[in-house]
């Protein structure tokens, strides 16, 4: 039907347009050959941005290489990196400070995101207008948001100590959010939740409206409460996607970098040091690229991991 | 029916879903091994944990269901 459209002489002078030899090649080819052929640069492609510096990266871990001594030798050390990396009390409290920082983040963002979505699924007047607002945040660029908060954390300037203040009587100029030992991983686990909260309450919203209206109307006509049905038939629909949602963000935040980079870089000294900082300071303050390499792979390793749990969830909704 | 009982037995064994819990529940431990802050012995066993949950799962996944 669409052909026909094309006109006679624009047809004849594409077909010409292929040199002969060429299209007596491709007419001779089977299906699989063309789809090989439209694989392969996607293939050449992979194995040469992803594939081929992961295992480049694994050889390194084993060697005591170091990316600013290029002329040095280069000695295979076996698992002495992963050894340095698994007793080193300095890594672990990076592991530590990531821990915090994922637990924090992630409950407040699945308590905050499944309450918003409970109440949005009100669908009362003007819900879809307020959906859209609480989304915004999640549409900005993390270094738009790390750049910005800085400036409503300053002492001085800044809107969120007024905000602090207006509230608790503090003077603001009292507290340095980003500056104080206590306050600054605090400083980055507000942000986070800002900035992804309405990711949770997507995934969350999704969930809710998945449960089918005659479930409740059931479960009123034999006069369970609301609050019986909250907990008999909300809660448990809807957790197979509240735990996709803290998968999801508990990968995301485990290898959380520029919010961190951008807030604190990793200070003040290295409480707010998370494992991510730790390996951009292996690799490219102290240049111990074989120790980071390794270290890299741990992490990789870990995020892989999880990456397998979550599909095994995804599996697990998708099937429901 | 020798054959048939053998290949059951097989089937029950090698059967995707108890394997892969089994290697979930390593992943777990190797990640809440890696971030707690009770026991550097635990930290530094994590890793291995958490890669004998890896292998397991990518070998598991492919048994029957």
């Amino acid at each position: 039907m669409t052909g026909s459209h094309i006109p006679d002489a624009l047809a004849n002078r594409l077909a010409t347009a292929t040199p002969p030899k060429l299209a007596a090649r491709v007419r001779g080819l089977s299906d699989k050959a063309i789809a090989w052929l439209f694989i392969t640069p996607t293939m050449i492609l992979l194995l040469a941005i992803n594939i081929f510096p992961l295992i480049w990266t694994i050889r390194l871990s084993f060697t005591n290489f170091r990316a600013n001594r290029t002329n040095a030798v280069v000695k295979g050390i076996g698992l002495d990196n992963y050894t340095s990396i698994l007793t080193d009390p300095d890594i672990w409290a990076a592991m530590q400070s990531t821990a915090h920082f994922v637990f924090w983040t992630i409950t407040l963002q699945t308590l905050i995101g499944f309450t918003l979505a409970y109440l949005l699924d009100r669908k009362f007047r003007g819900h879809g207008f307020w959906t859209t607002i609480i989304l915004i945040p999640m549409m900005l660029s993390p270094a738009v948001v790390g750049n910005f908060w800085r400036f409503l954390y300053q002492p001085q300037i800044g809107l969120f100590n007024y905000i602090i203040s207006f509230f608790t009587g503090v003077d603001p100029s009292s507290f340095e959010m980003i500056g104080s030992v206590t306050l600054a991983p605090w400083s980055i686990i507000i942000v986070d939740t800002w900035m992804w909260t309405p990711y949770v309450m997507l995934i969350c919203l999704a969930g809710l409206r998945s449960i089918p209206d005659y479930i409740y109307e059931a479960a009123e006509v034999d006069r369970a409460s609301t609050w019986r049905q909250f907990w008999s038939i909300t809660i448990p629909m809807a957790l197979p996607f509240i735990m996709l949602a803290v998968l999801f963000r508990g990968i995301e935040n485990f290898k959380m970098f520029d919010m961190v980079n951008l807030l604190t870089s990793g200070g003040p000294g290295s409480t707010t040091e998370v494992a991510s900082i730790t390996l951009k300071r292996e690799a490219f303050e102290k240049w111990r690229t074989g120790f980071s390499s390794a270290f890299a792979i741990i992490l990789f390793v870990t995020v892989f991991g999880l990456a397998n749990i979550y599909v095994k969830a995804l599996n697990q909704v998708k099937s429901r | 029916m020798t054959d048939m009982s053998q290949k059951s037995l097989m089937a029950r064994i090698f059967c995707r879903g108890p394997w892969e819990t089994a290697a979930t529940a390593f992943i777990g431990a190797g990640v809440i091994m890696l971030m707690q802050p009770f026991a550097l012995a635990l930290y530094t066993w994590s890793f291995l944990t958490t890669l004998t949950g890896v292998v397991m799962f990518v070998i598991v996944s492919k048994f029957p269901e």
